[in-house]
């Protein structure tokens, strides 16, 4: 059990020091002081209320996408489609926003984020079907859907629903309104902090109690973890696998409650850009498990903030580099942490091996 | 002199000792066996004169030179040579492609194709191997891919060979004919160190044996002065298996029934041709045979993981062919398959995941969607029990249980379904004396409460001691059903090696 | 009809085979990596860093060659961690490729901020000179090879894999690392000097991609590759892990882009972001239609472990 637990919590840890020692060397090449630069990064996000108020704000996609990448892969699946999902997802909640704007708030609320999780999952459910049905693997047809998820939605926006002169929609109802967390707790006024993020720690305990406390999660765990035994015991591979990327895209497709209703409250084109790739690094770094994805969420969010306040001294793209660096290192030390961990397995074997 | 001598190789695995201080001497141009039972520790040996595995202690002496080997490439320089109980082939290449690999003609930066299907022809033809050079692996018989595996080691000059059980996947035309190119490569000069626990094999074609067991070399005896029953008696050197206690059965009706049954895709030894079989409730049902010979796809086409092409398969008059394995398992047939860490269990799941698998949807373990985890634990903790299974903690992993306490795991879920046809593929494969007691024990009370066990091994005293009737499959088809005390093993092997009884 | 003589024009074939071009070399990439058994999602990062180092050597020596060059040093450099994470520490081949492409992504935002201070494009550059020959220069399609040297080299690099991978030694190795590794380790191949070597050369090749698409657009735009490298992907699938077969799928593709941007330029009543999504649809449909009889070499995308 104790062995679990280090393979669980040692690689992040590590991987995440490592990569900030990774950056520092870019810091220092560029001709800045690491510590000088990654102290104004912390100060600066966390040491006001404005900058958790901005952190929460940024972290809650981030839960989104992570979990829609780890739902699927407990599945075994990759989605690299969270992109294009959570783009389909937040176009929907708009429309919903928009058109249904005579539904009171108690239903229309409700409804909008039912419409983003929708929208997810559908356009989840393409690759689902053809990895499904097909055996086409995944991420190929995933990306493509990025792509042609943001084609789409550019063409409807330009033609169907932009406000002139810009490129976002007309606003949405004030009926489908998330407050600003500013409303309980006042020290995030002036933050776009809102209750999406209590909608993500809902999304989070769903993910737990479906994983593992449902019929389906154990089937989708055992169809990830061995296809052959889980189709030996009657499971339905196909089913599992379509179900499994659906729901994940679904996560995905939540992330347009955070912006759109509860700060712009319209729209934008790009308004996420890169949040479903992030999702992926929050995924493996959280070890597909919600502890996790909420934790690496966090520092993601931390270093995305971050990484604005930094941006006069050096570019805030170090950020990416150093998520991309986190992945590298967190899968190359889980190797070696298991390598360690065998060898001393079969020392002590031997030393108390009897012929 | 000595073509080859190990001395004092020892070798640790984990918690198993393979190797203990294990001498063999081979005589330059002879034919040298080398027996043993499965585990004796055959294979690890001739891994270390091959270079693929680094012995712990112990010297190795060619020609009577000391030398160091470290890697394959190292023995073939020496002039060995090992073909491998699982080909080492490559499907997709051809004949010649597979001879040279690792040692192409070339003409300047291109492969010389030409000189080399040459050299392949000359070789084949100087040696009795008779083959096309342009064949594709994956089109050849097993027989014929072992001829190729002989001719990499001839083209790269081999004089010392290590054949491991070669044999185990030859008809008995094939097997001759594998003598008869062993007798030639005699001739010219060869040495050649078999690995085989076929005794009458022994006889025939070596020169000397040494017989290991359990990691010892045990003895030492000229062929022509021996005879099997000495050569078994150091082999087995500890009490005969405990005899299954068992009461006489009492088979009722047909529960199962396979008839004129084709399926698999390709024309091969294994694809079903044909096959009609019938299995009673209260009766265990044997299946006797080399394996790739249609066991699997048998167990396949029964248990819903592999389509039919015709013919029928009917459980108490209800026809399953083509049906969901969930569906089969549904109508009361349960299913232990032969490779329990491919396809019995999910590793990485606890016992008590492990132990619901198959059954994990619907009541009591599970309502509406949710799992209900008092009575999954309280289930694994009475299968935990009542199967004997170590260590006791259903949270830990199932990768952490040896190989026999995963077995019982899986016989434990099988049995807790209380199936009315048990379908068990090797069920005690990998298993040590005390676990397959165990098993062969709850197979009995299965068949005595009513069961009908379909049971698929390649042991056949297990066969013997088990089973109310064996069939023996060969080559897709079911080539005779007889009662334990009509054939004896030797016939068996025979039927099962493709000849005619008597 | 005016748009079947646009389709089946010499110009629409010109445009094909320069369009192509990337993702040629993208592919030939993907199919001596996969055939070593190394699966490789990163074409596309390897090809955006190719792209942005061809930019950089550009522009600090003004001579296109230059960049070329660093795009192969740069394109092989990260193939190279691919292949240490992969390889080495055996990990997910897959989620290794991601985390390139995300690395690719980030440092080339990073480099194009510091170097040229701007978040969307590089300076211009000088691209790489035609080779003029007095004859030859005139005839259509052929003129093309002359005009951009580098769509010679994919050429050349097409009929070069297809020799390397199916008559020389190093190929025989590749393919047979790629689909027993165990029978070749047996026979003394190194299993792993052979995989990195694989790997490499999709580096190298991948990145030569990317230095196409700057030199040929004389800057670097940010994300240029624009998915390139996963449709490069696609078409080595669809091209049976083979050089030839791979190359004739990419101009498939590329036929696809340069249908989209004729189809713009001369003006449909299709709108344009729909005319854009074809070669993404296309490659779905053409990965849908062909799975059934793809078979990869037996090997790939599992990490070999050494007893």
């Amino acid at each position: 059990m104790k062995e679990k637990l280090i393979l669980h919590i040692i690689p992040p840890i590590i991987a995440v020091v490592a990569s900030f020692v990774v950056g520092g060397i870019f810091i220092f090449a560029v001709g800045q002081s690491p510590f000088h630069i990654y102290g104004v990064m912390f100060s600066g996000a966390l040491g006001s209320a404005y900058g958790w108020g901005q952190i929460i704000f940024k972290m809650t996609p981030l839960i989104f996408t992570g979990l829609a990448v780890a739902f699927a892969f407990r599945g075994g699946l990759f989605n690299i489609g969270a992109e294009g999902q959570l783009y389909i997802g937040a176009m929907l909640t708009t429309i919903a926003g928009y058109y249904l704007r005579s539904l009171p708030g108690v239903i229309l609320v409700p409804l909008c984020v039912l419409a983003g999780f929708i929208g997810g999952a559908l356009w989840a459910s393409l690759p689902a079907i053809l990895k499904a049905r097909l055996g086409v693997h995944e991420v190929i047809n995933t990306i493509m859907m990025n792509f042609i998820a943001y084609a789409l939605i550019s063409y409807f926006l330009v033609n169907h629903f932009s406000v002139p002169e810009t490129v976002h929609t007309p606003e949405i109802s004030t009926n489908a309104y998330l407050p600003r967390l500013s409303l309980i707790i006042p020290a995030f006024a002036s933050s776009p902090a809102n209750f999406s993020f209590l909608l993500a720690l809902v999304a989070l305990y769903l993910f737990w109690y479906i994983i593992f406390k449902t019929r389906l999660g154990y089937e989708i765990r055992a169809v990830g973890l061995n296809k052959d035994a889980s189709r030996y015991a009657g499971i339905s591979v196909p089913r599992i696998t379509f179900l499994a990327l659906s729901i994940a895209g679904g996560f995905a497709g939540l992330v347009g409650t955070n912006f759109v209703m509860g700060y712009k409250h319209y729209f934008e084109e790009g308004f996420s850009l890169g949040v479903g790739f992030m999702g992926i690094a929050v995924a493996l770094l959280g070890q597909n498990h919600p502890a996790g994805i909420l934790l690496a969420s966090f520092l993601f969010g931390v270093l995305s903030h971050g990484g604005l306040v930094i941006n006069t001294y050096i570019p805030k793209e170090l950020v990416d580099i150093l998520q991309a660096i986190v992945i590298i290192f967190m899968v190359v030390f889980d190797t070696v942490l298991r390598d360690l961990i065998t060898a001393k397995r079969k020392r002590l074997a031997r030393g108390d091996g009897v012929s | 002199m000595n073509a080859v001598e190990l001395k004092n190789i020892t070798k640790r695995f984990a918690r198993v000792v393979a190797n203990n201080n294990v001498d063999l001497i081979v005589r330059r141009g002879e034919i040298h066996a080398v027996v043993g039972e499965n585990g004796a520790g055959k294979t690890t040996l001739m891994r270390i004169l091959y270079g693929m595995i680094k012995p712990d202690s112990g010297k190795i002496f060619i020609n009577e030179r000391a030398v160091n080997i470290n890697d394959p490439s190292d023995a073939i320089s020496l002039g060995l040579g090992m073909v491998h109980q699982h080909f080492m082939l490559i499907p997709v290449f051809t004949v010649t492609e597979n001879v040279i690999l690792g040692m192409e003609p070339t003409k300047g930066a291109y492969i010389d194709y030409k000189t080399a299907k040459e050299k392949v022809k000359e070789i084949s033809t100087k040696y009795g191997l008779e083959i096309d050079p342009d064949l594709k692996i994956e089109q050849l018989p097993i027989g014929i891919q072992e001829r190729v595996e002989i001719l990499k080691l001839l083209y790269r000059g081999a004089d010392i060979l290590i054949l491991d059980e070669p044999t185990a996947v030859l008809t008995p035309r094939e097997t001759k004919e594998l003598f008869k190119i062993m007798r030639s490569l005699k001739e010219q000069g060869k040495t050649i160190i078999l690995i085989t626990h076929k005794l009458d094999e022994v006889l025939e074609i070596s020169d000397r044996v040494t017989v290991m067991r359990q990691g010892r070399s045990v003895g030492v005896l000229e062929t022509e002065k021996t005879t099997k029953e000495e050569i078994a008696e150091l082999m087995v050197g500890r009490p005969v298996l405990f005899e299954v206690q068992k009461g006489k059965a009492n088979p009722g009706e047909i529960i199962l029934e396979l008839k004129n049954v084709c399926a698999g895709s390709q024309r091969r030894q294994s694809t079903l041709k044909d096959v009609s079989l019938t299995v009673r409730s209260g009766e265990i049902h044997g299946i006797a045979g080399v394996e790739g010979n249609g066991q699997t796809e048998l167990v396949e086409v029964i248990t819903g993981l592999r389509k039919i092409k015709s013919g029928e398969i009917l459980f108490r008059g209800l026809s399953i062919a083509n049906e969901s394995p969930r569906k089969i398992f549904e109508l009361g047939i349960a299913h232990v398959p032969e490779d329990r860490q491919k396809f019995g269990l999910v590793l990485d799941f606890t016992l008590y995941e492990n132990l619901i698998l198959g059954l994990h949807y619907r009541k009591p373990f599970s309502s509406a969607c949710a799992l209900n985890f008092r009575r999954i634990f309280k289930e694994a903790e009475d299968l935990i029990y009542n199967y004997d299974i170590r260590p006791r903690d259903y949270t830990l992993p199932a990768r952490n249980l040896s190989g026999g306490n995963q077995q019982k795991l899986i016989m434990a879920r099988e049995m807790n379904k209380h199936p009315q046809l048990l379908v068990a593929s090797h069920p005690t494969r990998g298993v040590d004396i005390g676990g397959i007691e165990f098993i062969h024990k709850k197979l009995i009370e299965a068949r005595d409460k009513g069961a009908g066990i379909l049971l698929v091994s390649a042991d056949l005293s297990e066969l013997l001691s088990l089973c109310d009737r064996i069939s023996v499959i060969y080559n897709g088809i079911i080539v005779g059903t007889f009662q334990p005390g009509e054939l004896n093993e030797f016939q068996l092997g025979l039927l099962m090696t493709g000849g005619t009884q008597g | 009809m005016g748009l079947v003589k646009v389709v089946f024009s010499v110009s629409m074939l010109a445009q094909t085979i320069r369009i192509s071009t990337p993702y040629v070399f993208a592919a030939l990439g993907g199919v001596f990596s996969e055939r070593g058994g190394v699966v490789n999602v990163a074409l596309e990062g390897i090809m955006l860093q190719g792209a942005f180092c061809a930019v950089v050597g550009a522009y600090y020596t003004g001579n296109g060659w230059v960049g070329v060059l660093a795009a192969i040093i740069g394109g092989a450099l990260m193939a190279l961690i691919h292949g240490i994470v992969s390889i080495k520490y055996r990990t997910n081949q897959i989620i290794s490729g991601i985390a390139l492409n995300l690395l690719a992504v980030g440092l080339t935002k990073f480099f194009l901020k510091l170097i040229f201070q701007s978040s969307s494009n590089s300076s211009r550059i000088e691209g790489i000179p035609s080779i003029k020959l007095p004859l030859v220069s005139s005839i259509p399609i052929v003129n093309l090879f002359l005009e951009y040297p580098l769509i010679l080299l994919a050429l050349v690099s097409v009929i070069l894999s297809q020799i390397v991978i199916f008559r020389t030694k190093f190929g025989l190795h590749l393919r047979a690392v790629g689909e027993n590794p165990e029978a070749a380790c047996t026979l003394g191949i190194n299993v792993f000097r052979t995989r990195y070597l694989g790997v490499i050369l999709s580096g190298v090749l991948a990145g030569l991609g990317g230095a196409w698409l700057t030199l040929d657009q004389h800057q670097f735009t940010d994300g240029i590759s624009g998915g390139r490298g996963f449709i490069a992907l696609a078409a080595m699938i669809f091209g049976r892990w083979n050089p030839t077969g791979a190359s004739l799928a990419c101009l498939l593709f590329g036929f696809a882009d340069a249908l989209q941007l004729q189809l713009q330029s001369i003006g449909t009543t299709i709108p344009t972001q729909f005319v854009q999504m074809i070669p993404y649809l296309v490659t779905m449909i053409a990965l849908a239609g062909g799975i059934g009889r793809a078979i990869p070499p037996a090997a790939d995308g599992v990490p070999y472990v050494k007893e």
